[in-house]
């Protein structure tokens, strides 16, 4: 079992991650306060028509985050191959 | 839609018995707790940031304790406005006991609060509310666990059916009965300065011990609705549909009350007209019952009906948690506008009261990006211009349709709308790109599940506030227009004024006396098209006259046409330019908010008049 890090904009559909860290950033009290802390699990549920913004389920509440903001959020991704 | 009254402020130290504070995560019902402890009825809606404001109010059966009902906030940091009102509140010492309100469904993200709050005060009790929601989605919450690992009082609620609320107020008398602890006195610099740190991992603890999940039957099909309005066509379909199905059963269910009223009402003052024939000077008698009477009995029976059906209608979306999802998609194009999805919402409360739309834009973090919203929020058609858009498509589209003509009265409403909404976005395009330059913001909006609407409830709620609203209203401010104009033609002044508005009016495709009806209806909306009436024929008509009357002074398809641009791009009421004034806090913003609508209209007016001219 392997595990990956990439950005929480790049989580690929449906998938599942767990938050590694959140940049230092004006918009980073605002995803704490969401709940996107380190060890928080998220799962990135559907866009919106235009791509933009992403719904992502976090600690039992659902959240929109554009491409940009949701961009300053590290996860770690298990990989099965 | 904040349209009822309350006391509204943080203050109200007259109450003896304590104040309580109500506090929690945004859209976890506490202002369906507040309801319930005090007997008011805030307006409530399934959406993030519905209450921007406080309200007090004393609670039922206990009138000497106050219960205030503070905005939503996540944490207790000093950033955000609604942050720091609730932080205020418990460092100032403002409150004898603070409810803190969770959603049992996250109540992670709740203890989160939680935590902080108790982390500054033991005066807490804590509300689990939403219960019966969390254990269908399979959450059940262990209260006597989280009692002990708290340390302060826990109960377990469903405020909307009033299931733990006499618990909840046993709670909080025995909290404010308890001895008063001495962090009610003196608040020291330092504990001013105090930033409360995240406590997740606590959180995260406390929730492991106390809540047990299953399997969530309800999520599947919930994802698979949201999956759906959000989808690649479906999502930008809904909205128009939406829309126009609204429309339609709003215009189709208006029109025989309408009538009743109408038919009624003429009946009525005829009647006492007779009654009271020769008791008054012929003046008197013609000021009061054309002027006065007429006037009002216009407004009831043109306005009412379509607000009567169109504002439940909305409010049930509102319940379902509908808006957040069109924030949600229409967030892309208001981003390339300079502005967020939020301006949506705004644009949603816009519908029903300008006024409350301009209040709601505090949901809108950056000054900036708010600025804009309240500045263009009067663009979009309030509740008191609707029945007027609803009547002049009517006129415009009498005769040239049969069988299908309340479908095509509707789309031609839905299209209307997008007119406006894209008018509003160029405007908030052109004022972030010119006066209101600056940076474009984050944009984080949370996405409530589906909730069942309390139907009984809304219809009964919304129809009583909205009705007793407008009657009020229009006993107010139509009476005394009504009476302007008789007296202007008794004087005779109105056929100078006629005249003079009647080259700019005729530029605009109407004529004189539909600018002297837009401009008397400053101090409200729904006067213009009864005051019109009451210009051209001397006397107040129902809507059954009201083709009859226009078509007698010259009205064509055209002229109604452009008198609806003229509707929808109207200078905002005197109610909504005075919340500007108070938001904004500036007179030169609140003129530009006045100027946007108004040169919005008259530059759309000359050029739907000349394009109309061409081809006809």
């Amino acid at each position: 079992m392997e595990y990956e890090l990439m950005r929480l904009c790049e989580l690929p559909a449906h998938a599942a991650g767990v938050v590694e860290a959140v940049d230092e950033c004006d918009m980073r009290e605002r995803l704490e306060g969401l709940g996107l802390t380190p060890g928080a699990e998220v799962v990135r549920l559907f866009s919106a028509p235009c791509g933009e913004p992403t719904a992502y389920s976090v600690r039992g509440s659902v959240a929109a985050l554009r491409r940009r903001d949701a961009a300053a959020v590290t996860v770690r991704v298990r990989i099965w191959d | 839609m904040g349209l009822t009254r309350h006391r509204e402020g943080n203050g109200a130290r007259e109450f003896r018995g304590g104040i309580v504070a109500l506090m929690g995560n945004p859209n976890v019902g506490k202002s369906t707790v507040f309801n319930a402890l005090t007997g008011l009825s805030r307006h409530t809606g399934n959406w993030t940031g519905k209450t921007v404001d406080s309200a007090v109010g004393a609670m039922r059966g206990e009138r000497g304790i106050g219960v205030c009902d503070l905005p939503g906030c996540y944490q207790l940091s000093p950033t955000s406005p609604e942050e720091r009102i609730a932080r205020d509140f418990i460092l100032g010492g403002r409150a004898d006991c603070f409810v803190v309100v969770c959603d049992a469904s996250c109540l992670e993200r709740n203890l989160n609060l939680v935590l902080q709050t108790l982390a500054l005060t033991r005066r807490v009790v804590v509300c689990v509310n939403l219960i019966d929601e969390a254990a269908k989605r399979g959450v059940t919450v262990n209260g006597g666990e989280l009692q002990k690992l708290l340390g302060v009082p826990i109960v377990l609620t469903n405020a909307a059916k009033g299931k733990g609320l006499n618990d909840l107020k046993k709670a909080i008398f025995d909290m404010l009965k308890g001895e008063k602890e001495n962090e009610k006195g003196e608040i020291t610099a330092e504990r001013w300065d105090f930033v409360p740190t995240p406590q997740w991992a606590e959180a995260e603890r406390i929730t492991r011990a106390c809540v047990e999940r299953d399997s969530d039957p309800r999520g599947a099909r919930q994802l698979k609705l949201d999956r759906f309005l959000t989808g690649k066509v479906t999502g930008r379909l809904m909205l128009p549909l939406l829309l126009a199905v609204v429309f339609f059963i709003t215009m189709e269910g208006a029109n025989r009350p309408s009538e009743l009223l109408s038919r009624a009402f003429s009946a009525a003052l005829s009647w006492l007209r007779t009654a009271c024939s020769g008791a008054l000077p012929p003046a008197v008698e013609e000021a009061l019952f054309d002027g006065v009477l007429g006037t009002l009995a216009t407004v009831v029976s043109v306005m009412l009906p379509p607000m009567a059906i169109f504002f439940p209608l909305f409010t049930l979306l509102e319940d379902l948690g509908f808006l957040p999802r069109i924030a949600f998609n229409s967030d892309h194009a208001f981003s390339r506008c300079g502005s967020c999805g939020k301006q949506a919402l705004t644009c949603c409360m816009g519908f029903g009261c300008s006024a409350a739309g301009v209040v709601g834009c505090r949901i809108i973090e950056s000054p900036r990006e708010r600025m804009a919203a309240i500045l263009t929020n009067p663009l979009i058609p309030c509740n008191g211009r609707f029945p007027a858009l609803t009547a002049l498509i009517g006129v415009m589209l009498a005769g040239a349709l049969g069988a299908g003509g309340g479908v095509v009265g509707a789309l031609v409403l839905t299209g209307l709308i997008f007119l406006a909404v894209g008018v509003m976005l160029l405007f908030t395009k052109l004022l972030s790109a010119t006066v209101l330059r600056g940076k474009a913001s984050h944009f984080v909006l949370e996405l409530p599940p589906f909730r069942k609407p309390r139907i009984g409830r809304i219809v009964v709620r919304s129809m009583l506030d909205r009705t007793l609203f407008v009657l009020g209203r229009a006993a107010a401010v139509a009476a005394p227009a009504g009476l302007v104009i008789r007296l202007l033609m008794q004087s005779g002044a109105i056929g100078s004024i006629r005249a003079f508005l009647e080259p700019a009016g005729r530029l605009m495709g109407v004529d004189g006396a539909t600018l002297l009806a837009f401009a008397l209806a400053f101090p409200a909306n729904e006067l213009a098209l009864p005051l019109l009436i009451g210009i051209y024929s001397g006397t107040a008509a129902g809507t059954a006259g009201l083709a009859s009357v226009l078509a007698l002074n010259g009205w064509t398809a055209k002229t109604a046409f452009c008198a609806l641009i003229l509707t929808l791009f109207h200078c905002p009421c005197a109610a909504t330019l005075l919340t500007i004034r108070r938001e904004t806090r500036s007179l030169r913003w609140t003129a530009l908010s006045a100027l946007v609508p108004i040169s919005a209209g008259a530059v759309l007016c000359i050029a739907a008049n000349g394009i109309w001219s061409l081809f006809a």
